[in-house]
């Protein structure tokens, strides 16, 4: 085994943390520069995997894996695939990205940094693990993390509300998640949490029908899969921003990625056997999002609901079970990631500074703060998907995977593509175009350079995956197709 | 082994316990000449740091290790078992002790001390006992310091109220138990564990009257652990108790109550394990509910800490209901990380009502502000309370989860996952108090004792919580041993 | 490497329009010459690729080849034909003209240009690409700057005429979007080369296999058509989809209605050339009559709604469709006769045809050349209420001389490229469409109505005093129309120079 780069990168922001809760009210200086060191440092070693990953060989890399309970079968496996490690990049950057644009945070920091490490390490976790347990034990790990901020440093007027709905929404698709993944251990040959070898368990198809549900949608909730998305904008809103860009960005796509990656890949049969009822919620997700986004007046809000609208597309990806959808899937994981991450980095820089999010009262931002408009505006354009943003790279492989199993679907859901060109550029217009109000005359300052630089790195993301896909689908490519191989040899 | 001789192999099982008296001796004696001061510490150390040296004399000279042997005649039983949960009980009075020795009514009262060792004297006979008599004298035995010490705090009306509520429930739920085993005892003929499984399996007793006693004893056992609807007592006794005796009766006199039940159950009841299985996966479901709706409209954290303590309860008979090893296993780990959650759960109320002079749940409002390193041991304690990795609390419940699931008790662990969602709400509720705004208030006096043991809990939550192999190892001998059959 | 000249052409605005981003000054002059200079760079490569173009050769020439999305079979593939390199010479030759023409404009010069150049890339990609996603890639791409510099620098009702352009086109794209799936799942690549033999001889069995519709592929054909069909319907646009024109066209800054008349909608009709008729021949075949009742329609109801403007800018932005209206008449005829056995009618088709790309080109340097003068005319006076005007000859003599040349081009007076053009169209068409090209000629009579009604409107009648201190056209604005003159006096006398290549590439086409 060679250097545990898996291991460093998970447990950095934990240290880095733990440093700063301890160490923190002593020496406030050193707080943001500690967490500025750690964030980079788990952003270059997620590059450093994405780099290193050898797509020829396929399959699990970087795999660590040392006992930690035999009796039952759990151990401390880590390991990620082609679609782990484009998760680990996007959750590099948005880590990166969340420290960044929370320099101005200065009530309670020690704990506000401490927090937002250790949520990064229960993310990055997730991500990596190759053992159930170990990824129940990062998920849950985040649940106090994510509570607490948003109660402490979010939005005053909602935040007690949406931070207990959040929370307790997530912890609800966990649990009901985790009766499945007993009952999987359970009907394993071996009793064992060990994802590699349940893979191979091959279980009885009825036993599939029965408990897919339960893991799917206990996953797909925290991916905010319809009916149960509500969380997602309540949430989102009130969370501050660093928080918004972490859960949007992150959260929701731990729960697609562990619905893909427990429910689809363990039991596949279940997945053949349900995919028409997430086909129709999700189908629902896509559209009712959009239009509920587009009626929305509060700026967050709009975001918040387009997150659910988008997650709706991954979760069609899913369901359409053949290499296009998948491959479109797990680019749309990291594009909606990367992309919500700067829409809500871009409404917490606007709210910072005019203290409303009342899009009518908002308005000719672009003269104070041009880098915000431009920011929002290339994500305007990957949500759309526009081409040559990662946005349309992602969702035409979704589109054409849908069309081969359900092309009703493929027609309704791409209506969703006009109401996103509408909301988005109602919101340009009305908050970035057009006169800027008296009372901000003179009041507002441009953005700092540290928020520019997270708009820069954030929308140069974007385009570059827009236009050189390959960057990133080759690696998708190699964890799609052990899906398949998987989907096909049932 | 002729009856009247006295082995010194006897004598070895009840080591502990000798010095354990003596120490209470020690405590009496020293109380009359010391000097008295106004925050005098003597007493407390002296219990300490008694108990500790026991504690370690047992864990290195003592141990069993996988071995089960008889003892006064079969009296006790010295396994796995009853040494992990001796263990237990010593490791629960010693915290509670470092606790109780700041606390400005208790401090430099000898008989307080006393009191406490020798319901460890009970307990750790309870832990041992293999015969229905034994049993019922170490249930009293336990019992009867515990009344006293819940209605300790003489000039407070509401302690001397709960104390005597707890009394009154406590001799009628032994009242009962006692007619149970009269029972046993007049239809088998014999004290003995082992010989009224063999009567019964003789088919001595009808099964419905088997059941009837199953019953009766479920009632005397319920209470211990304050199963509902035997959980009367626990609210009203954790709000008047002095509150490290509020932990250490949520803690070390529940754990002693599970491991009662579950020697009981397989060794009495083995013919009949659906009914005792059933009766306490019922128990279990109703004392989660119960526990968790209730806490949610709490005002008194001490109050909402007892419902909560209701419902682990259930959960802790998740695992002993589903019958099985791993049921056990689970139920026993449950009990070892829930010692070190609870009792500093109860720390930290301690703590925050010397200062605040108040118990309910806006006292704690700020707490992160005034003392950030208590309130980081409360949150640690709070989230393995709500099963949050990587503390102790997540483990146990998957192991309980897992344990029904293996047993096929499905509905069981979904009522379980169900109630787990419930808790999360009150406990992220006290976080959100505890962790929100508040004046500039000056920070609350922490004592060396408290440091100590807030440390040790700490220590123990995240260690469990990380660490599983080997106490899962231990504790798999552990039940092993207690399901052997003599 | 000459044959990477394409990808140059197409790269240069962008890098230009970067370069203008991030170049340290606020120097509006400085920008503007930048921004000129760079598009000028695209212009002198497409001359060079006009001259080096082998019309002898068919297929096309100049192809770049680059991977880009492989996993589901599309690549960065460009190429250019006899068809559509006078659009990319059109689309070079306008660029310029137009940053040149807006020099006036003062508000974020920087962002402008940069959309400007933008601009030009994602029309350029239109017109070069061999890919069909690549296609849809550039056709998207090209939105989002026109909607930009309409809502930025437009006129009084910008937001609305920008929102309508932006949502109606992208409405459209989604059939297309769609289409374009099923073409790319069925026959697994999105290469269009591949595409044209793979696609029309489809067989039920296959398309079964690939897309479990429940539907024939007949059926699915031609529901395919028509996305396609409404999607460049809509870009060109034919009555009765063109409402979003006159609306965003009026809007636009004078540059931008030059790009959007001059280069945008043709990418409508392109699109026809390129994709419909080779992709669906049975259907073009089918609806080829409806379509020329569709241009017809467009060619006089577009005539008619010019002649009832009294805004200057609007008539022109109608006649727009009815002169696109030609394109799609020659189009239509193209379509019925495509691939048939009977030679007259491919005769007569290559006829039409050739008027059509034709005049797409000059309609392109026509009403560039006509937005351009009225946006002169507005800077002067604000307003464009053609009862306000009037009498402007006698104070602008120069000015009156340019526009009274400029609209008899787009009259189609013999001698100016727009009678070779349409005379083209409809020598064709009549061998095809007997009626429809009838009928538009009557269109053509009020095509000359309109034409005059702005004339007389703007520069006839009495001289009107309230003018008197308007200035006379600019050296600038001269350096604007000249070359678009130019060209149209060249093209009217000289045909050849530019259909000799057109009639090369048409007659591969079929």
């Amino acid at each position: 085994m060679g250097f545990p780069i898996l291991s460093v990168t998970i447990f950095i922001p934990l240290i880095a943390g733990l440093i700063i809760l301890l160490f923190g009210r002593n020496k406030p200086e050193w707080i943001k520069p500690i967490a500025l060191a750690a964030a980079s440092l788990v952003l270059l070693l997620t590059l450093i995997i994405w780099a290193t990953y050898r797509i020829e060989l396929a399959g699990y890399q970087f795999t660590e894996y040392l006992p930690w309970l035999p009796q039952l079968g759990i151990s401390y496996h880590l390991g990620v695939d082609g679609i782990g490690v484009a998760m680990l990049v996007m959750t590099g950057l948005v880590v990166f990205s969340g420290v960044m644009v929370s320099w101005n945070i200065d009530h309670r920091p020690s704990e506000f940094f401490s927090y937002l490490m250790f949520l990064a390490t229960s993310v990055l976790g997730v991500f990596s693990s190759l053992d159930l347990f170990l990824l129940f034990f990062f998920l849950e790990l985040a649940v106090f993390p994510k509570y607490l901020m948003i109660v402490i440093w979010g939005y005053p007027k909602t935040r007690n509300y949406g931070g207990m709905k959040l929370t307790l929404y997530l912890f609800i698709g966990s649990v009901l998640a985790l009766i499945g993944v007993l009952a999987i251990y359970q009907a394993s040959p071996e009793k064992t949490f060990d994802l590699l070898l349940l893979e191979n368990a091959g279980f009885p198809v009825e036993m599939q029908r029965l408990w897919f549900p339960f893991v799917f949608l206990g996953f797909a909730i925290l991916g905010g899969i319809f009916p149960f998305h509500s969380w997602a904008p309540d949430g989102h809103v009130a969370a501050p921003t660093a928080i918004s860009m972490l859960l949007a960005g992150v959260e929701m796509k731990v729960g697609v990625f562990a619905a893909l990656r427990v429910g689809i890949m363990l039991l596949p049969e279940g997945a053949r056997h349900w995919a028409t009822w997430i086909l129709v919620l999700a189908t629902i997700n896509v559209v009712y999002g959009a239009f509920i986004a587009m009626i929305q007046k509060d700026f967050k809000y709009v975001i918040g609901f387009s997150s659910v609208s988008h997650m709706g597309l991954v979760l069609i990806g899913f369901a359409s079970l053949n290499y296009n959808g998948l491959l479109g899937a797990g680019l749309q994981m990291f594009s909606h990631g990367v992309m919500t991450a700067l829409f809500f980095a871009i409404v917490g820089m606007v709210y910072d500074r005019t203290h409303t999010r009342d899009i009518a009262s908002l308005g000719g931002l672009y003269k104070v703060m041009p880098w915000t408009m431009v920011g929002f505006i290339v994500g305007g354009l990957v949500s759309m998907g526009m081409p040559g943003f990662s946005g349309f790279i992602a969702e035409i492989p979704i589109y054409m995977g849908v069309w081969q199993v359900a092309p009703l679907v493929a027609i309704i859901s791409v209506i969703a593509i006009v109401v996103t060109a509408a909301y988005i550029l109602l919101v340009v217009r009305k908050v970035f175009f057009g006169d800027l109000p008296k009372e901000f005359e003179g009041k507002i300052k441009d953005i700092t350079v540290k928020d520019k630089i997270v708009i820069g790195l954030l929308s140069l993301v974007m385009i570059a995956i827009g236009l050189v896909p390959s960057l990133m689908v080759p690696l998708i490519e190699t964890g799609v197709n052990h899906i398949l191989a998987i989907l096909g040899g049932v | 082994m002729g009856a009247n001789m006295i082995s010194s192999f006897d004598l070895i099982a009840i080591l502990p316990e000798i010095f354990l008296l003596v120490l209470i001796a020690i405590i009496m004696v020293v109380d009359i000449f010391r000097k008295k001061q106004a925050n005098g510490t003597t007493l407390g150390w002296i219990t300490f740091s008694g108990l500790l040296i026991i504690i370690l004399i047992k864990l290195f000279f003592l141990s069993p290790g996988n071995t089960t042997q008889n003892a006064w005649g079969g009296m006790i039983r010295v396994d796995a078992a009853s040494f992990t949960f001796q263990l237990i009980v010593m490791v629960g009075a010693a915290i509670t002790t470092l606790f109780s020795m700041n606390h400005q009514e208790v401090h430099d009262k000898g008989e307080y001390f006393a009191m406490l060792l020798l319901s460890v004297i009970g307990m750790s006979m309870m832990a041992a006992a293999s015969n229905i008599i034994l049993l019922y004298l170490a249930i009293e035995t336990t019992a009867i310091p515990l009344y006293v010490l819940v209605g300790f705090l003489t000039k407070n009306n509401l302690s001397i109220e709960s104390g005597l509520k707890f009394f009154l429930f406590g001799a009628f739920t032994s009242a009962v138990l006692l007619y149970g085993f009269s029972l046993l005892y007049g239809f088998t003929g014999s004290t003995h564990y082992p010989a009224i499984l063999a009567a019964i399996e003789a088919g001595k007793i009808s099964s419905g009257l088997l059941i009837f006693i199953l019953l009766l004893t479920i009632v005397g056992f319920g209470a211990k652990i304050s199963g509902f609807p035997f959980h009367f007592w626990a609210p009203d006794a954790y709000q008047g108790a002095p509150t490290p005796i509020a932990g250490y009766l949520s803690t070390a006199s529940k754990a002693i109550g599970f491991v009662v039940i579950m020697r009981f159950m397989v060794s009495i009841f083995a013919p009949e394990p659906e009914a005792w299985s059933l009766l306490l996966a019922l128990i279990a479901t109703a004392s989660m509910f119960v526990g968790n709706l209730l806490a949610l409209v709490q005002k008194d954290i001490k109050r909402l800490f007892a419902y909560s303590s209701i419902a682990h309860a259930g959960y802790m008979l998740i695992g002993v209901a589903s019958g099985t090893q791993l049921g056990f296993q689970a139920a026993m780990y449950y009990l070892l990380a829930y010692l070190f959650t609870n009792l500093a759960i109860f720390g930290v109320i301690h703590i925050v009502e010397k200062s605040k002079k108040s118990n309910e749940i806006s006292a704690f409002q700020g707490l992160m502000k005034r003392s950030p390193g208590i309130a980081l041991v409360f949150l640690i304690a709070v989230l393995s309370l709500a099963g949050i990795p990587p503390f102790g609390g997540f483990i146990s419940k998957i192991l309980v989860f897992l344990a029904a699931m293996e047993a096929g008790l499905i509905w069981l662990l979904i009522i379980g996952i169900l109630n787990s969602i419930i808790a999360l709400y009150y406990y992220l509720t006290v976080l959100r108090i505890t962790f929100a705004e508040s004046e500039e208030e000056p920070s609350q006096p922490v004592y060396l004792s408290w440091k100590i043991a807030l440390s040790v809990c700490v220590i123990g939550i995240l260690v469990l919580g990380v660490i599983f192999t080997p106490w899962l190892n231990w504790l798999n001998m552990a039940s092993t041993n207690l399901m052997l059959l003599h | 490497m000459e044959n990477n000249l394409l990808f140059y052409i197409l790269l240069l605005p962008t890098l230009a329009a970067i370069l203008i981003v991030v170049l340290p000054t606020t120097n509006k002059n400085t920008i503007r010459w930048t921004a000129f200079g760079s598009s000028l760079i695209p212009f002198l490569l497409s001359v060079l690729v006009w001259f080096q173009f082998d019309k002898t050769q068919p297929g096309f020439q100049f192809e770049v080849f680059a991977p880009w999305f492989s996993a589901i079979g599309s690549s960065f593939h460009f190429g250019v034909d006899g068809i559509s390199l006078p659009m990319v010479l059109l689309t070079t030759i306008l660029t310029p003209l137009a940053i040149l023409a807006s020099y006036g404009i003062k508000d974020q010069v920087k962002a402008y240009m940069a959309l400007f150049l933008f601009l030009e890339t994602g029309v350029l990609g239109v017109f070069i690409s061999l890919d069909l996603l690549v296609f849809f890639l550039f056709w998207e791409i090209g939105l989002i700057p026109m909607y930009f510099l309409i809502s930025q620098w437009g006129g009084v009702k910008r937001n609305y005429a920008a929102l309508k352009f932006i949502l109606v086109t992208i409405a459209g794209s989604l059939g297309l979007l769609l289409s374009i799936q099923i073409v790319g799942i069925t026959t697994g690549t999105f290469d269009l080369v591949k595409i044209y033999e793979l696609w029309p001889t489809l067989t039920e069995a296959n398309f079964q296999k690939a897309i479990p519709l429940g539907l024939s592929l007949t059926v699915v054909k031609a529901i395919a058509f028509w996305a396609f069909v409404l999607a460049f319907a809509i870009k060109v646009p034919i009555w009765p989809v063109h409402t979003w024109l006159p609306d965003a066209h009026t809007e636009a800054p004078t540059a931008g209605s030059m790009i959007l008349a001059g280069v945008l909608l043709k990418l409508g009709a392109y699109g026809f050339i390129r994709l419909v008729i080779p992709f669906f021949p049975v259907e073009a075949h089918r609806y080829a009559g409806a379509l020329a009742a569709l241009a017809t329609a467009a060619i006089i109801f577009g005539a008619l709604a010019a002649f009832a403007q009294k805004d200057l800018k609007r008539l022109v932005a109608y006649s727009s469709i009815n002169h696109m209206g030609f394109v799609v008449l020659g189009i239509a005829a193209a379509a019925y006769a495509w691939q048939s056995p009977d030679n007259g009618l491919i005769e007569s088709a290559t006829i039409a045809l050739n008027g059509s790309i034709l005049q797409m080109f000059n309609h392109g340097l026509t009403s560039a050349g006509m937005f351009f003068l009225v946006g002169v005319i507005y800077d002067r006076t604000h307003t464009r209420q053609l009862n306000e005007l009037g009498g402007l000859w006698a104070i602008l003599p120069r000015y009156g001389g340019i526009f009274v040349f400029t609209a008899m081009a787009a009259l189609g007076l013999p001698g100016l490229n727009g009678f070779v053009s349409e005379f083209l169209v409809v020598r064709g068409a009549w061998g095809i469409f007997p009626l429809a090209t009838a009928l538009s000629m009557i269109g053509l009579f009020f095509t000359g109505v309109y034409i005059l009604k702005a004339i007389a409107g703007l520069l006839h009648g009495p001289r009107n005093d309230h003018w008197l201190s308007v200035p006379e056209i600019n050296t600038r604005e001269v350096w604007v129309i000249a070359p678009l003159m130019v060209l149209m006096l060249l093209i009217g006398v000289w045909p050849a120079s530019i259909l000799n290549l057109i009639n090369h590439a048409v007659n591969f086409f079929f």
